[in-house]
């Protein structure tokens, strides 16, 4: 399951091998070729995190050279109100819009399994928006879409409703963006039908011998066995939308707006980090950010032996 | 062939007889219509639904073709009014021509596929093939790298490239993927190398054959599935970039594609959607292409990463 069953692997694998004749000298090849991702490493990944974490200890404007003051950033985002609601914004579109996008993935990787018809280019046009979904372009046309004078309202007002500006509503803005997460359900999807692929045809005529109906088989083998790959979109899309900055930075025009209603979280860091200057508060803002992903990716892992069928 | 059939057997052909066989007549003949039925049903649910998830795509490609006071009235996808203005204007509506975008972009493409392709797949040979102290530690460690977040080194990132005077430049989006930082890449080589048979590259070792040779004679062309994966999502990433590419492109020369589509909203005036669907258009004409083209990859990619 990806990286993250290989980085619960690479302990087991630990085991001290015998060197071999041949792989005498390997060490200075290793050098060569993994020279630029160490340096990779260490300049833009490693040293950048180090630097951060200095930084969300000072107050730095870039002109002039940072100033220690302690812990008053972080204890600054506690009081911060934009802040409390933009982590509130960015929560409500998490818990809402990954477990609908999955539900809608999961649903259609059901219907396109075994042998439909015209499988690949059902799979494709509901993939294709995955793959524009975070474009600028994709997010104009959201703006379009459910504007004022939008699609929608157009669409709406044959049935003699009267619709509004989605995007400038502080009601519905939030609403729109969602909208967009769900409908980029194609790759988890593609994640689900092969994971779908997996499950041994043999538990189905087994079951189907014991008598089981088409809703017990789904229920019993279907489900139980796919749960490691549910757990793994889970982990991976609720990352992914804790981190959405586009599509919310162009349909409000880069403000967040209307009334902040889509100001996510790393919308602020960047307005914070890069409009006003206040580098050090962003780089505070940024680790609270990797311990609230990192935090939701542990209670997940921990909740899933609750859920989660490891058949092997 | 039906003719030889004919000469020599006249009793039912061997197919025939297994079929019926398998598929008793009396008991399929309802249920085959039931599920007939059911089946079209289905492709008829699934058509539907598929234009309705497509329909506002299809109605921006239709909608840059109407004049601007249509737009908002026509729903439809056929133009009562055909016009190529849009995109002649949206071409020419910004400070540059669009073209002049569409090169930035291509040129941070280009450094990018280029960094990736090369410095991913040495780091992926050293990681699956090569013994060396501290090895799982490493590995590890570029897993890790994989998941963490961007926005916890942006800051000092920005900082160090100013200080270097590269803001504005291409060298902030182009070096790190040269120095393999997109170590989600790494991770889909080392896999696919994992899947190359050792003997290859011992036999070659025991003829005296060095590591880069190996390197670049034996697993690369071997790897060309993965390659091809990774050149792929690297493009369509790279060209929809626009958190990295806002942040260290500010002046208008400089801007990329989604950048530069950006701030139509700023320069022109919100009646004229024509000219902004026309470039939206044209910015996602590269994806499509590499859609069609590289579907396998795609599908391969997205399935084969997901899951073991």
């Amino acid at each position: 399951m990806s990286v993250v069953s290989e980085l619960s692997q690479v302990r087991k694998k630990g085991g001290k091998r015998k060197p071999s004749a041949l792989h005498k000298g390997d060490g200075k090849a290793a050098i060569f070729f993994l020279g630029p991702w160490f340096i990779g490493l260490v300049l833009i990944t490693a040293g950048p995190m180090v630097a951060s974490a200095y930084l969300s200890f000072t107050d730095y404007s870039l002109l002039e050279a940072p100033n220690w003051i302690g812990l008053e950033n972080y204890t600054r985002m506690f009081e911060d109100p934009r802040l409390i609601n933009a982590l509130k914004v960015t929560f409500m579109y998490v818990l809402i819009s990954v477990p609908l996008q999955l539900a809608a993935a999961l649903a259609l990787a059901l219907v396109l399994d075994r042998g439909l018809r015209g499988l690949a280019i059902y799979r494709s046009v509901y993939y294709l928006p995955s793959l524009l979904g975070g474009s600028v372009a994709i997010a104009l046309l959201w703006r379009q879409v459910f504007g004022a004078d939008g699609l929608v309202n157009a669409v709406l007002a044959w049935f003699g409703v009267e619709g509004q500006g989605w995007v400038s509503h502080p009601d519905y803005a939030l609403g729109t963006l969602m909208i967009l997460n769900i409908w980029t359900f194609g790759a988890p999807m593609i994640i689900f039908l092969a994971g779908l692929r997996q499950i041994p045809q043999m538990y189905y005529e087994a079951a189907s011998i014991d008598g089981a109906s088409k809703w017990r088989q789904f229920r019993s083998v279907t489900i139980p066995l796919l749960t490691p790959i549910i757990f793994f979109n889970l982990v991976l899309q609720l990352i992914n939308a804790f981190q959405t900055f586009t599509q919310a930075y162009v349909v409000s025009g880069g403000t967040g707006g209307p009334a902040d209603s889509t100001m996510f979280y790393t919308l602020y860091l960047y307005q914070k980090g890069f409009a006003s200057l206040d580098m050090g508060y962003a780089s505070a803002m940024a680790w609270l950010l990797l311990a609230i992903v990192a935090g939701m990716t542990a209670v997940n892992f921990l909740v899933s032996k609750y859920w989660v069928f490891y058949n092997d | 062939m039906t003719d030889t059939v004919r000469d020599h057997a006249p009793s039912p052909t061997p197919t025939v007889v297994e079929l019926s066989e398998r598929y008793p007549e009396p008991e399929a003949k309802p249920s085959y219509w039931r599920s007939r039925t059911r089946s079209i049903l289905k492709h008829v649910a699934l058509i539907a639904f598929g234009l309705v998830m497509l329909y506002p795509l299809l109605w921006m490609v239709a909608s840059s073709f109407k004049p601007d006071a249509l737009i908002f009235r026509d729903t439809g996808l056929i133009p009562t009014e055909f016009t190529w203005s849009n995109y002649s204007d949206g071409w020419n509506a910004l400070l540059h021509p669009f073209s002049h975008y569409l090169i930035n972009s291509s040129i941070i493409v280009f450094g990018s596929l280029v960094g990736n392709l090369v410095s991913c797949s040495m780091a992926a040979y050293a990681f699956a093939r090569l013994e060396f102290r501290g090895r799982n530690l490493w590995f590890a460690i570029m897993l890790m790298s994989i998941m963490l977040p961007i926005h916890v080194i942006i800051v000092p990132q920005y900082i160090l490239f100013s200080e270097l005077n590269w803001i504005n430049t291409f060298l902030p989006l182009i070096v790190p993927k040269l120095l393999a930082t997109d170590a989600f890449f790494i991770f889909l080589m080392v896999q696919f190398f994992r899947g190359i048979p050792r003997e290859l590259d011992e036999a070659a070792r025991l003829d005296g054959c060095g590591h880069f040779r190996i390197y670049f004679r034996i697993m690369l062309p071997l790897s060309l599935p993965a390659l091809a994966t990774t050149a792929i999502f690297t493009f369509i990433w790279t060209w929809n970039d626009f958190f990295s590419q806002l942040i260290f492109l500010t002046r208008p020369d400089m801007y990329t594609v989604p950048v530069a589509l950006r701030t139509f909203i700023d320069a022109t005036s919100e009646s004229s959607w024509g000219s902004l669907f026309a470039m939206s258009i044209v910015s996602l004409i590269p994806i499509f292409l590499v859609f069609l083209f590289g579907q396998k990859y795609l599908v391969k990619g997205i399935a084969t990463t997901g899951i073991k």
